[in-house]
């Protein structure tokens, strides 16, 4: 398959104090389009920082990025932006849902960015959620929801714009087991193609079994890229 | 993304209407105390405004406003009327009395004596009584004002007073403007006026004069101070000297300039910190927008979006409490008789909302834009 992503010998630097704290030594690996990838890891590993990078809003201390071809921090940061919005959808631990809006509203947030009207971005939106089963909730507001519909609501954000790559922070955190594999079932239905990438960060072992690939990292550097989990994890 | 700046501005109503009331408590703050303030200063103008017929104010070369009267000699009359350029002189006197009320108490009062002959210097408007029974023997009129002070239970016209100790009758009452100094006003002719004012040798406080048509009242204004050294001064400069005097002469505009302030200072403070309020409980969802791609000038759009509609409405609500306030005090409040709100008013609040609009979204956005996307993450 073609590599979607490639990491090459990225660094990360934090500034505490007087000294500089190193978050990734030199990272280098490609994902490949059509795949589902687990980023593992303990807290402080690294994984947030490395998916962060790679979703374009955080700069490398070191390292080139390239999504489907594109050098990251090589763009500008206008272009940088227009690039997240066209190509890269995301879905946080939290959801971070507009609590003001409905779910149909929420999930039309980034057509809107991109210049559709209201109307017509909020159709398309209700087509998706339909697709996720919570058509019936779209006029909802987020408080009005339990927590797996609000992660629909946010997994319908994510791929509204039909991006090529979708980076989801530890989706299924706040679900039951049960929630949480038809969540990662319907991200593999809904956003893999064979011009497309998933990478998701997670701690949740019940779902380790889904993935087609699972790297695995430990203070800032992979130590394990396989299709199972390493032993000891 | 306006929609949705307003969606998430209006979602969260306790801070909604914190925002607004904020606004709206400085406009109504700022607005009412800079339209009594105005008001306040053009009561200093008041006897300059009720005699629209006379373009020129002659007086002794130390006057300086209507309220301070330095005496004349009759003769001063006869000189002004003598200066090219002058079409009509008229002589008034304006002087402190005390009056003695039925009920026997004694009240200072301003009597104003008017030309004999033409009345000039008399208000135009009679709420009670006929402009002609100023002819009466010892006639006084009073002012609207004066007669609801002296005679609360009514029945003013036809009362006999005692004004300095002569007899005196109202006749009439006129809607007067009132004076900076609120006294109650008895407006009686000059051939009166000099009967009730205590006997000096001069008497005449003012001479009121038109200019000739076609002659420039400065102008002749000028002819008449080189011809008889007496102070003259055309309609709009005196009416602004008068305003002067209370700028130069009270507290007044120390005291309401430090409650606009305050006004300004409470309202940049509540404002200010409710919609830092805002924008932090609001960030992580700016910060995910961020992500997503919204640019910074969207989320410039969006602050400003909300921070307009804050302004807006609650200007809007401000200056409506704010006019209503002043329109009720002068329908109900002798104190507030003829006050309004100069249509200047609005505008300088205007600016000062925006300045203190402008102050706190520009605080609330350096926030939104200092937060980086990847902090969604953690």
């Amino acid at each position: 398959m073609t590599p979607a992503i490639e990491v090459a010998g990225v660094t990360k630097a934090f500034p505490v104090g007087d000294s500089q704290v190193q978050v990734l030594h030199g990272i280098n690996v490609a994902i490949r389009s059509g795949e589902l990838t687990y980023l593992v890891g303990e807290s402080g590993s690294g994984k947030t920082t490395l998916i962060s990078i790679i979703a374009g809003i955080l700069f490398p201390t070191q390292g080139r990025v390239e999504v489907f071809g594109t050098d990251l921090y090589a763009l500008s940061d206008t272009r940088l932006v227009q690039f997240r919005l066209a190509t890269i959808g995301f879905i946080f631990q939290q959801y971070n849902l507009l609590p003001t809006l409905t779910a149909a509203e929420n999930a039309a947030v980034p057509l809107i960015a991109a210049g559709m009207s209201r109307r017509e971005a909020t159709d398309r939106a209700r087509e998706l959620l339909d697709r996720l089963n919570i058509a019936d909730q779209a006029d909802k507001l987020p408080r009005q929801l339990s927590g797996g519909q609000q992660q629909r609501v946010a997994i319908g954000r994510a791929l509204v714009h039909a991006p090529r790559l979708v980076v989801c922070d530890e989706p299924t955190a706040a679900l039951d087991a049960r929630s949480g594999r038809r969540v990662m079932d319907l991200l593999r239905a809904v956003a893999l193609a064979e011009d497309r990438a998933v990478i998701i960060v997670t701690h949740d072992n019940r779902v380790f079994d889904l993935a087609d690939r699972i790297l695995a990292m430990e203070d800032g550097r992979i130590t394990h890229d396989g299709t199972t989990m390493p032993q000891g994890h | 993304m306006g929609w949705i700046a307003i969606r998430m501005l209006t979602g969260d109503r306790v801070k909604f209407i914190g925002l607004i009331f904020g606004v709206a408590f400085s406009t109504l703050l700022i607005t009412q105390q800079l339209s009594i303030f105005v008001n306040l200063l053009l009561r200093g103008a008041a006897a300059v405004h009720e005699v629209p017929t006379a373009d020129i104010w002659v007086m002794d070369r130390s006057g300086r406003t209507p309220d301070v009267t330095l005496p004349m000699p009759a003769t001063a009359l006869d000189r002004v009327r003598g200066v090219s350029g002058v079409g009509w002189a008229v002589p008034m006197i304006r002087s402190g009395a005390t009056v003695r009320t039925p009920e026997g108490d004694l009240e200072p009062v301003s009597v104003i004596g008017v030309d004999d002959a033409t009345l000039t210097g008399l208000p135009r408007t009679m709420v009670a009584g006929d402009r002609e029974r100023l002819s009466d023997p010892d006639a006084v009129f009073i002012d609207d004002v004066g007669a609801r002070k002296l005679f609360p239970a009514g029945g003013a016209v036809g009362t006999r007073l005692e004004l300095n100790d002569q007899r005196a009758v109202v006749r009439g009452i006129v809607d007067a403007n009132p004076t900076f100094t609120s006294t109650v006003i008895l407006y009686t002719r000059y051939s009166n006026a000099l009967e009730f004012v205590p006997g000096t040798r001069n008497r005449l406080s003012f001479i009121l004069a038109r200019a000739a048509p076609g002659s420039d009242p400065a102008a002749v204004a000028k002819a008449i101070e080189a011809a008889t050294g007496l102070r003259a001064r055309t309609r709009d400069q005196f009416a602004r000297d008068g305003v002067d005097y209370i700028i130069e002469n009270t507290g007044i505009p120390i005291n309401f300039g430090i409650t606009v302030a305050l006004g300004f200072v409470v309202g940049v403070a509540i404002v200010g910190l409710t919609f830092s309020l805002f924008i932090r409980d609001n960030i992580k969802q700016f910060g995910a927008l961020k992500a997503i791609g919204v640019t910074n000038m969207k989320i410039r759009g969006m602050v400003a979006t909300q921070a307009a509609m804050v302004g807006l409405i609650g200007y809007g609500l401000g200056i409506l409490l704010a006019v209503l306030f002043v329109w009720t005090g002068a329908q109900n409040s002798d104190a507030f008789k003829g006050f309004y709100t100069p249509w200047q008013i609005p505008l300088i609040t205007a600016a000062v909302v925006m300045v203190m609009i402008l102050l706190t979204g520009l605080l609330a956005l350096r926030v939104v834009l200092r937060t980086e996307p990847a902090e969604v993450f953690r």
